[in-house]
């Protein structure tokens, strides 16, 4: 019964495919599969935004969104609503035809990243041969999307915003994937299919997730903060400073497009998301053994969204970077120690297994850590803040 | 006409394309640029003899062109910034203005 | 001669000739990552998969965004470029319509004899990894060598002399 219930959309879609004539099956084999996934994440995309509000109003001691629907619940509906019946304004001076393509171009190549994601046991849209490489490729369109709104705006500010924005992605897109090297050279490949099945299997109830390596856990840790500058999220929400560059650049956007940027943004979030999951956390694999009766799409789910609070708790916590502490951070911090991890991965792979590995690996990486962030502050110190209430 | 000679023909005219273009423009970006293209008609070249000519499995084809993208990659890398500090020096970027060699 | 391969070669030739004419710059360098779009996509249709998500990877990730910052710290996306001489802009089209002519009669006569393989060979990144470990070693260090250098030459070329010497 569990196994039915873990395969019930994929046994839906073939006993739907079954009516279907042979000569189309191959369209509607395509169809089945990308319109769930084309639902599920601006839906996921929906609740988000409402969590997210309601979760830093609380860490803001406010109570955010309640006005629309029990809770506040409604409250995406309402916005969408708004973005829709909303005037769509073009500044006069605009390249009109890049100024509609941007939006565009980065809606589908934030879509099309989902192709090689497993969302449960047999259920990926592509087994690409090369996905992750897919993955990293389409999700550098992104960028030019962003130059493209940024540029064809004529706004200083936009082209600036959009300027920070491409530097910050670059910069951090290194450490990013040398951060899922290590995975690839540990699974022998980069289908995101076997690399999820390579972790689907436990000693006794623990599970073979990266994650728990001392590589893989450094290798998690740079994804996730190379990932949260990736999607532009606090602390490193510079490319949309509200208060230097007023909103970077999707500044002349309003209306659907802006919901567009919005959604995007949103989507590429929980791509790379996703991603962190699939190549770190075991993708839909259950945590214990005895767990694996729960379907395996829910495992990927609840992990997502874990991820997903995780990035909102970072947001409330965490003050905004300066750009010149951005920069050193990636490619005086970040870099060198994914490039040692990548060593350290491979002094994993070639020592005998058991707890000597461990230790070596460990070392390896803490050293590194503890080195590069002095070399990163060398001559400033910081001294303990101290505050004084007003009387 | 047999597939491969579409790819070829293709491949010869996005070639005189990029020539064209390498020709006939006077900013240096460009002109750059109509280099890349010349270097990316050559690996649709590898990459059709690869798929149709004979011993396809000692992968010759792929890797030149894996080589090639990474030879081109180094040489827009180089370029550009050579365009920079030229820019830096005579405040333009227009090749027919570049005719001084003092810097 | 698939309704594919000629809507991706139209695709091509439409992006990479427009990047060649256009007036605006900024332009230019979108048209041309269209074209080498669509020229990724020739190679997925070959059945080159690694090559083709490298391409985008390299050429949509990274020369165009170079490509694109070059512009913009040049400022030369105004479209003001004065185009050279009539007659030296008709003896570039020329030479390269010449080299196109050449190029396409060596195709047309050349391919008849050629046997042509009509399997799908096959390029997974595996046996892409394994030659490059052991067949094509060496020209792997050189091209690591190559963009080491490239790296460090680029990065001292771009620096400001002025602040740079310190």
């Amino acid at each position: 019964m569990p196994e039915i219930i873990d395969q019930i959309f994929v046994l839906s879609k073939h006993w739907l495919l079954g009516y279907v004539p042979a000569g189309l099956q191959p369209v509607f084999s395509a169809l089945l599969s990308v319109v769930p996934v084309l639902i599920a994440f601006p839906l996921l995309f929906a609740i988000t935004t409402v969590l997210e509000r309601k979760g830093l109003g609380r860490m803001q001691n406010r109570y955010g969104p309640n006005r629309t629907g029990p809770f506040g619940i409604l409250q995406p509906m309402a916005d969408g609503i708004k973005s829709l019946t909303k005037e769509d304004i073009i500044p006069r001076t605009a390249d009109h035809l890049v100024h509609l393509l941007a939006p565009l171009l980065l809606v589908t190549a934030s879509f099309l990243v989902y192709a090689v994601l497993p969302i449960g046991r047999n259920m990926v849209i592509a087994n690409l041969n090369a996905g992750v490489l897919f993955f990293f490729a389409v999700g550098s369109m992104v960028e030019l999307a962003v130059f493209m709104a940024g540029w064809s705006s004529r706004s200083k500010y936009s082209l600036l915003g959009a300027m920070r924005a491409i530097a910050q992605m670059i910069s951090y897109e290194m450490p990013l994937v040398l951060a899922s090297v290590v995975v690839i050279m540990a699974a022998g490949s980069l289908s995101t299919v076997a690399i999820v099945n390579m972790q689907a299997s436990y000693t006794g109830i623990w599970p073979h997730w990266y994650v728990f390596t001392p590589w893989g856990l450094t290798g998690f840790v740079i994804f996730l903060i190379a990932a949260t500058a990736e999607s532009n999220r606090c602390p490193f929400d510079l490319p949309e400073g509200e208060s230097e560059i007023i909103a970077g650049y999707y500044i002349e956007y309003s209306g659907f497009k802006f919901a567009l940027f919005f959604l995007g943004e949103y989507l590429g979030m929980f791509a790379t998301s996703a991603m962190a999951i699939t190549l770190f956390l075991g993708g839909w694999a259950a945590p214990f053994s005895f767990l694996t009766w729960i379907p395996s799409y829910v495992w990927f789910f609840t992990k997502l969204l874990t991820l997903i609070l995780v990035f909102i708790w970072i947001r409330g916590t965490l003050p905004r970077l300066r750009m010149d502490q951005l920069m050193n951070f990636a490619w005086k911090f970040m870099l060198p120690l994914s490039l040692i991890n990548i060593f350290g991965a491979g002094v994993w792979h070639y020592m005998p297994a058991g707890l000597l590995r461990w230790l070596v690996v460990t070392l390896l990486v803490v050293v590194s850590c503890i080195s590069l962030s002095r070399g990163l502050r060398r001559g400033k110190w910081f001294h303990v803040r101290t505050y004084r209430f007003a009387a | 006409m047999s597939p491969m000679s579409g790819y070829l023909l293709l491949s010869a005219l996005l070639f005189s394309i990029g020539l064209a273009g390498a020709l006939t423009r006077r900013n240096a970006i460009l002109v750059l640029i109509g280099i890349e293209l010349m270097l990316n008609a050559a690996n649709l070249n590898f990459i059709a003899f690869w798929r149709y000519g004979p011993n396809p499995e000692a992968l010759t084809g792929v890797m030149f062109a894996i080589f090639s993208i990474s030879v081109a990659a180094a040489e827009a890398a180089v370029g550009l910034s050579i365009i920079l500090a030229v820019y830096r020096h005579s405040k333009t970027t227009n090749l027919d203005k570049m005719n001084s060699m003092k810097g | 001669m698939t309704i594919s391969f000629l809507l991706l070669a139209a695709i091509t030739i439409a992006g990479t000739a427009a990047a060649m004419s256009l007036r605006n710059l900024v332009h230019c360098v979108l048209a041309l990552t269209l074209g080498l779009v669509g020229l990724a996509a020739l190679y997925l249709q070959l059945g080159a998969q690694f090559v083709g998500f490298t391409q985008i990877l390299v050429y949509v990730g990274a020369v165009a965004i170079l490509a694109v910052f070059a512009i913009m710290m040049t400022r030369s996306a105004e479209p003001t470029e004065p185009h050279g001489s009539s007659s030296f802009q008709l003896s570039g089209a020329l030479i390269a319509g010449i080299v196109f002519a050449v190029l396409a009669w060596a195709v047309s006569s050349g391919t008849k004899a050629l046997q042509v393989q009509t399997l799908q060979p096959e390029a997974s990144v595996n046996q892409i990894g394994v030659a490059l470990m052991h067949g094509f070693v060496l020209p792997l260090e050189v091209i690591g060598l190559l963009l080491t250098a490239a790296l460090i030459g680029a990065g001292v070329l771009a620096m400001d002399e002025t602040r740079g010497a310190r």
